[in-house]
């Protein structure tokens, strides 16, 4: 049976994992090569590498990480993060990364969409899309959520999956950083209306918030960062609860 | 023993995952991108992602679709590489090497669409599992499948029954991706060098 997949996010400033809600207020998480070591050893099912550098040196150093990360860890792993162009994309895969996800430049050109998914399999095009829930709706927001924009969530997920997205990379801006739960009505709206794979991101607090999107939400995986960082619940602690409550998931072999 | 083991490069997806996955295993593979690369090689690594039929195209271009039929030493096709091993694909109408006389089809029931993630496999068969047990999770990225046939060394089930592994001869094929299987997988690829 397809199990549901835990992935743990790190997020990656010039070469150091960084911890902070909503991209604010970040502190040293450590070595990146080492956590994904760590996490991979401990049951992780992927991982998810954000470069949330915003200079040309910044990158240099994320792609050495991808590199040391491809080669120390035996599980598939995206990595994002102000990717907009194809040779990006190239360089990262070449690297050993598995999936990219695209954010803010999907929004800003769709048909980059439609270009990667071409060019290189919707296997690896993951679209990040990020929502918050304002004036009655989910909305999606660009900027690492600082922007409106104006497009309705479930739209742009439909567009997104008719372009090639192999998977979807919702993060629910509203539940972020609340460790009160995943937006269980979204991540489900889209989970349904959708034929591929959708990754729910936003608001893990404990294990039940994983059982809850899985069955609730309908997730296929859940992504968290903060809760896994600092040693709030541990993989195979949010494993072990969804495995007693008749949840698929996998212990290592 | 010092093997010769090598990854057959075609423009076919990314090698570099599988490169890594040899090197944890102290293996140092090369690249082979033309027929005259294989004569040496002990064994073959047959990796591929993308569409099938570019890829069968840039493999009959080089020549490497009659040496891979050709080659007699034991050959392990992953994931595409796998796919292409058989007769045909529903993928573009794609005519295979042939290998495993079935034809491989989109998976077309309620499930999601590509089969991505963590499954576990059964009524494992071969060299290529020793050493591991029945209902072990490996890793799947794909929208394409082979059915059961004769030569299935292992079986999934996502809404349908299909091939995770087939083995013919000197010939093996993986649908998942044992190189990012953690320690299954990582048996899966120390069995293959040991055969």
């Amino acid at each position: 049976m397809l199990t549901k997949r835990i992935i743990p996010c790190l997020d990656i400033k010039n070469g150091r994992t960084v911890k902070g809600v909503s991209f604010v207020n970040l502190q040293d998480a450590g070595d990146p090569v080492e956590l994904a070591a760590r996490y991979s050893g401990e049951g992780a099912d992927e991982l998810c590498l954000l470069d949330i550098t915003a200079t040309l040196e910044g990158r240099s150093t994320f792609i050495k990480v991808v590199e040391e990360v491809a080669s120390a860890v035996s599980i598939p792993f995206t990595v994002g993060g102000g990717i907009s162009s194809e040779n990006q994309v190239e360089v990262l895969l070449s690297r050993g990364a598995d999936k990219v996800s695209v954010n803010t430049s999907a929004v800003k050109d769709p048909d980059l969409i439609t270009r990667l998914s071409k060019a290189f399999g919707n296997q690896c095009v993951v679209v990040a899309i990020d929502a918050r829930f304002t004036e009655g709706k989910w909305q999606v927001v660009s900027h690492a959520g600082t922007r409106a924009t104006g497009i309705a969530a479930e739209e742009w997920a439909k567009e997104v999956c008719d372009r090639g997205a192999g998977e979807i990379l919702l993060t629910s801006f509203t539940a972020d950083g609340s460790r009160k739960g995943f937006s269980l009505d979204i991540t489900s709206q889209i989970s349904n209306l959708l034929p591929i794979p959708v990754i729910a991101s936003g608001g893990a607090g404990k294990p039940a918030h994983f059982y809850d999107v899985f069955t609730e939400g309908g997730a296929d995986a859940a992504l968290a960062a903060g809760i896994f960082h600092y040693g709030l619940v541990s993989i195979e602690e949010v494993k072990s609860y969804l495995d007693k409550k008749g949840i698929a998931v996998r212990f290592q072999g | 023993m010092k093997q010769n083991i090598k990854i057959v490069r075609y423009g076919a997806g990314n090698i570099a995952s599988v490169v890594n996955a040899l090197s944890r295993l102290g293996i140092d593979a090369g690249l082979a991108a033309c027929p005259a690369d294989l004569e040496k090689a002990d064994k073959l690594i047959f990796p591929g992602v993308g569409h099938a039929k570019p890829a069968m195209e840039s493999l009959k271009l080089t020549g490497l679709d009659r040496a891979l039929k050709e080659f007699s030493r034991p050959v392990l096709g992953i994931c595409l590489g796998m796919q292409l091993m058989a007769s045909s694909s529903e993928e573009g109408n794609m005519k295979g090497l042939g290998l495993f006389n079935v034809t491989i089809k989109r998976f077309s029931g309620k499930e999601k669409v590509p089969h991505m993630g963590w499954n576990s496999i059964r009524g494992l068969n071969g060299p290529l599992f020793e050493r591991l047990s029945e209902e072990s999770h490996v890793y799947f990225v794909h929208s394409y499948y082979m059915p059961r046939t004769d030569f299935t060394a292992a079986c999934c089930s996502y809404g349908v029954e299909f091939s995770a592994a087939a083995w013919r001869d000197n010939f093996f094929g993986v649908q998942f991706h044992p190189e990012k299987s953690g320690y299954t997988g990582e048996k899966i690829l120390e069995n293959f060098i040991n055969l």
